[in-house]
């Protein structure tokens, strides 16, 4: 890129980190043989954990329903394989705290018989909210790593009359490739989901925005797109957080997402092309959402490249899959500038994972922390517009509500700050820990709320038990009153 | 020398003046602290801190006869904001922070003899006579006013579990 | 495999290779050129005075370090206290004796920048803070400018006399060569009455290429602004700064000069003389103490050109480079404040926008 355009044509937002992503992406997509046994969280997407369906040792099909969905805002989840419920209990779940959650297990036996799927028919003679029914019950999610249930998507945007979609091929993370991967090898799935989409929302016309790092998928697409003048294929400029879903309407549309507003409300509704994909096998073959491409990268891989994986793969047999040169000194799920750190490799590949990272020595090393010298870099990098030097001076005071003054809720974690800092100051985890300790002072606050409550009811309760007592007994002591009123009356009145 | 003398006793005497009327008409009620104190109270009325509820441990605060560690289910949180209030130092040390807590009863050695039930000032533990009984987890403020209650000792405090949702980022240690 | 990987380290894990240390080398090496050409203008005693300062400077902050209990090497390493050093002395008389760069370097980083906490805490620029407490102390070792000397000519002092000119001060028989620089001339002749038109015929001589009287970062204006500009290439300085404090003395200038040019020295002069070119490219620039969004910073630079050209113009000293950026330095948390770059989906109050818009 010339020298002009670095000045001039960039957006002013964001940061150009080394992308890593070759030679993973040109490796062809491998298929990962499935796995003797898989474990399957039951929360693997926003909203409501699924509730187990099945119950251990009963045998299950592949696609079959395991845990159906709980709630408004939820997903089912679907066997990946063939074979029994080995149990149903926790596994550790993909999160920096290596805490567990609810997952089933699933022995495979290795036929991989599918269940009776749905009948195919023309997505298009259906009614979009048939579209929206059979997309939540394949437990579509965003696959992007929202993982927000993509049935709820389509009725907002249904709702809100929603005119364009914007398919997401931004793929902004440096290493990843999975969403690179699957418009290369499945350039019309992605079309033709991106089509069922529209048609599910009422959009007028499809906006697919890849980076122009990725000229073999913007080939592919435009290929595949090319009968379909209403699917427009737009490079747009390869920059971090280009696939930050506000940073990439803004760049197709020059449209803003107003602060504590969806997007749907200006008018566009964003989909990831693997979400689309996902939606094209849902409503064309009737098959959920049981496989992804997930891409294995790092230092410490061998063989890196995308694997075609079921969910509930352990992250450990990934690894194995392609090869480890060392032992890993660090794993991520997902892209370095946002993944989730993983503390072993016994985490069950989920919905939202589109890669996992093993880092050697090399690229794990955290540079030491030094004082902020206010250079402001991290001020030019935000692409959201925010002040992260002063928020993290607040926080580091322990001034959580001053970091809030700073517009702290409307940060997005995309890490760009933390990246550039010269003096490697950890902004990101300044922000989540001020984020969490706030969620945490607001159900604290609610709690106690709820237990004045409490105990406010129930004085009022000892309170009425102890009139209604007192009441009572008056009651009686009027009645035995009047007894003795009356047998004296009649006693009186007997001789006479 | 004379003039500077002068205008600085006129001004000590303007400023005073200002002072003093403000002092008069601008004087806040002196018991609008005892309501805000009684707001960061937890406000489960368990009588740790010996006062019958956090009314009254909140007037006391006020008049300065209690210390602002008085709440031992407040723990080290409460202890700080009433401190800020008021604007004391205290030393949070001696305070002890389990962090927040939870009652538990221990189903192999309960009887069902319904005390812990009447002494929960949020009536979190349910039962009936002779039956096990427990504590619903969301009513529970860890007050630990059940805990003395039981003839068998079968109730106790344990720490509330750390949950995936619940979990924080610790804060990044000074470079 | 599958070992639990110690404590989970935040996102992102990828980091710039930039740091703190390549900023501050950086900053040094563009500050090279004109440093030796400096040296070469004023020889030994010159090269001296800068290795006193220096040196004093990072002792100063060793010494503050050790006091609490830090460990020093690794935030000597960063080169911060240095390069203050290094700036202070660029704005000192090259043949000042060595206590008065012993006594500014001391200052600058101790009073100056640790006891606000060390880097990144200081309110002032420490060079600035150091350069003004000597002018004020010291006005007559803080004013004794010389002709320049280049060190290979004959008339120079070699390596022995040069230490001790900065141990014992100006010998007599140095005298011939002492000057004025330009900016003190003209505050000179204009207070005895005679008006600029007349006092520029016999001004101290002013070669192109920077051989003048002044302190070492004065002369070689171009070589000054050259590295400035290459710090903007290299990203480590925006131009908004450089460019607004230039304007700030260029434009009053230029246009009270059009309108008496016998009471008012032109553009060229005030921007090629005294710290106009090290002030705006190296010292207002400072990260610390100057704001962060670009808005601030065209205010700020501004603000330090105009009270510079006001000071040089009408105050007492000839030159105010170093007054103008301690003013602005003390209202950089104000502009940074009220200056503060729009959130993307809110207007510039922080409202959020409306969706239909």
């Amino acid at each position: 890129m010339g020298f002009f355009e670095r000045i001039f044509r960039e957006p002013r937002w964001g940061v150009h980190p080394d992308n890593h992503k070759r030679p993973a992406a040109d490796a062809p997509l491998r298929v990962l043989p499935p796995p003797a046994r898989l474990y399957l969280p039951l929360h693997q997407h926003v909203g409501g954990a699924a509730r187990p369906v099945v119950l251990v040792g009963q045998k299950v099909l592949k696609g079959q329903l395991l845990a159906e969905a709980q709630g408004n805002i939820s997903a089912p989840i679907h066997a990946p394989v063939s074979g029994t419920v080995a149990a149903i209990g926790e596994v550790t779940a993909p999160h920096p705290s290596g805490l567990g959650f609810a997952a089933i297990s699933i022995d495979s036996d290795g036929e991989g018989r599918w269940i009776e799927t749905e009948p195919a028919l023309d997505p298009f003679a259906l009614a979009p909210e048939e579209i929206a029914r059979r997309t939540a019950a394949a437990g579509v999610v965003g696959l992007g790593g929202a993982t927000f249930p993509a049935a709820v998507k389509f009725a907002l945007g249904k709702r809100l009359a929603v005119s364009t979609l914007i398919v997401n091929g931004g793929e902004c993370e440096p290493y990843l490739s999975s969403d690179d991967r699957i418009m290369r090898d499945h350039a019309d799935q992605v079309v033709d989901g991106a089509r069922i989409v529209m048609h599910a929302i009422g959009a007028r016309e499809a906006l697919v925005g890849i980076e122009d790092n990725k000229p073999e998928a913007i080939a592919a697409m435009q290929k595949a797109a090319a009968a379909y003048p209403e699917v427009k294929i737009r490079p747009v400029p390869a920059r971090y957080p280009m696939g930050s879903d506000k940073q990439l309407i803004q760049t197709l549309t020059g449209k803003e997402v107003p602060a504590d507003a969806r997007a749907a409300e200006v008018g566009v509704l964003v989909h990831n092309v693997s979400t689309c994909a996902a939606v094209h096998q849902a409503i064309r073959l009737g098959r959920p959402l049981v496989e992804r491409i997930v891409t294995i990268n790092g230092g410490a891989v061998a063989r890196p490249g995308n694997i075609f994986a079921p969910l509930g793969t352990l992250a450990d047999e990934l690894l194995a899959f392609c090869g480890l040169k060392e032992t890993p000194a660090r794993l991520i799920l997902g892209g370095p500038m946002m993944g989730t750190p993983l503390l072993h490799g016994k985490v069950p590949l989920v919905k939202g994972a589109s890669g996992i990272l093993a880092f050697d020595a090399r690229e794990a090393a955290v540079p030491k922390a030094g004082p902020c010298i206010r250079c402001g870099s991290c001020t030019q990098a935000c692409p959201m517009g925010l002040l992260p030097l002063e928020m993290a001076a607040r926080i580091r005071a322990g001034d959580l509500d001053g970091a809030v003054d700073f517009a702290l809720s409307d940060c997005i974690a995309c890490g760009c700050c933390a990246y550039v800092c010269p003096s490697h100051i950890p902004l990101v985890q300044y922000f989540s820990h001020a984020k969490g300790e706030l969620a945490a002072r607001e159900r604290a606050r609610l709690r106690t709320e709820a237990a004045k409550r409490l105990a406010e009811a129930r004085l009022a309760r000892l309170a009425r038990e102890s009139r209604e007592k007192a009441a009572a007994a008056a009651r009686r002591k009027a009645e035995r009153d009047a007894a003795k009123a009356k047998a004296a009356a009649r006693a009186e009145g007997a001789p006479a | 020398m004379l003039i500077a003398i002068g205008s600085l006793a006129l001004m000590g005497l303007a400023l005073g003046a200002v002072l003093g009327t403000a002092a008069r008409y601008l004087a806040v009620e002196g018991n609008a602290i005892e309501a805000e104190l009684k707001d960061m109270l937890p406000g489960s009325q368990c009588g740790q801190c010996g006062y019958v509820g956090c009314a009254q441990a909140a007037a006391a605060l006020a008049k300065g006869e209690a210390a602002p560690t008085l709440c031992p289910p407040g723990g080290k949180a409460v202890a700080e904001a009433l401190a800020a209030k008021l604007g004391v130092k205290v030393d949070l040390s001696a305070v002890a922070d389990n962090g927040p807590q939870l009652a538990l009863v221990a189903e192999e050695i309960c009887i069902g003899c319904c005390r812990c039930l009447k002494a929960c000032p949020t009536d979190a533990i349910v039962g009936a006579a002779k039956q096990i009984h427990n504590v619903i987890r969301e009513a529970c403020t860890g007050c630990a006013a059940c805990v003395d209650r039981c003839p068998t000792a079968a109730m106790s405090l344990v720490p509330v579990p750390v949950s995936l949702q619940h979990w924080v980022w610790p804060k990044p240690a000074p470079a | 495999m599958s070992n639990v990987i110690g404590i989970p380290v935040a996102a992102p894990h990828a980091s710039t290779t930039n740091s703190a240390g390549r900023v501050m080398a950086i900053v040094m090496a563009a500050l090279a050129p004109a440093t030796l050409f400096g040296f070469w203008l004023y020889g030994w005693p010159a090269i001296y005075l800068w290795l006193v300062t220096v040196a004093a400077a990072t002792l100063g902050e060793a010494f503050c370090l050790r006091l609490m209990g830090r460990q020093a090497s690794p935030v000597l390493f960063d080169g911060s206290a240095a390069l203050t050093g290094w700036l202070l002395a660029l704005s000192l008389p090259p043949w000042a004796p060595w206590w008065i760069g012993a006594f500014g370097g001391l200052f600058a980083t101790v009073l100056g920048k640790q006891v606000f906490g060390g880097l990144g805490q200081n309110l002032f620029n420490p060079a600035m803070v150091a350069r003004v407490a000597l002018l004020i102390s010291f006005p007559v070792q803080m004013t004794a400018w010389i002709a320049p000397l280049p060190i290979f000519s004959a008339a120079a002092p070699g390596p022995i006399d040069g230490l001790l000119i900065l141990l014992k001060g100006l010998p007599p028989a140095f005298d011939a060569v002492a000057s004025a620089s330009l900016l003190g001339f003209a505050k000179t002749e204009m207070s005895r009455g005679i008006d600029l038109l007349q006092a520029m015929a016999h001004a101290p001589l002013q070669a192109w290429y920077g051989s003048r009287p002044g302190s070492l970062g004065e002369t070689a204006a171009w070589l000054i602004a050259g590295g400035g500009v290459a710090l903007m290439f290299l990203r480590i300085i925006s131009w908004h700064i450089p460019l607004a404090m230039l304007a700030g003395i260029a434009l009053p200038a230029a246009i009270l000069h059009a309108v008496d040019p016998a009471r008012y020295l032109d553009a060229t002069t005030h921007l090629l003389s005294g710290g106009a070119m090290l002030g705006a490219f190296f010292i207002a620039t400072d990260y610390v103490t100057s704001p962060n969004t670009p808005r601030g910073q065209l205010i700020f630079g501004a603000g330090c050109g105009l009270l510079t050209w006001i000071i040089r113009t009408w105050a007492g000293y000839p030159e105010g480079v170093a007054f103008a950026v301690l003013l602005m330095n003390s209202l950089t948390p104000i502009i940074d404040s009220y200056v503060k770059p729009r959130i993307y989906g809110r207007d510039r109050k922080g409202v959020a926008l409306e969706p239909g818009k």
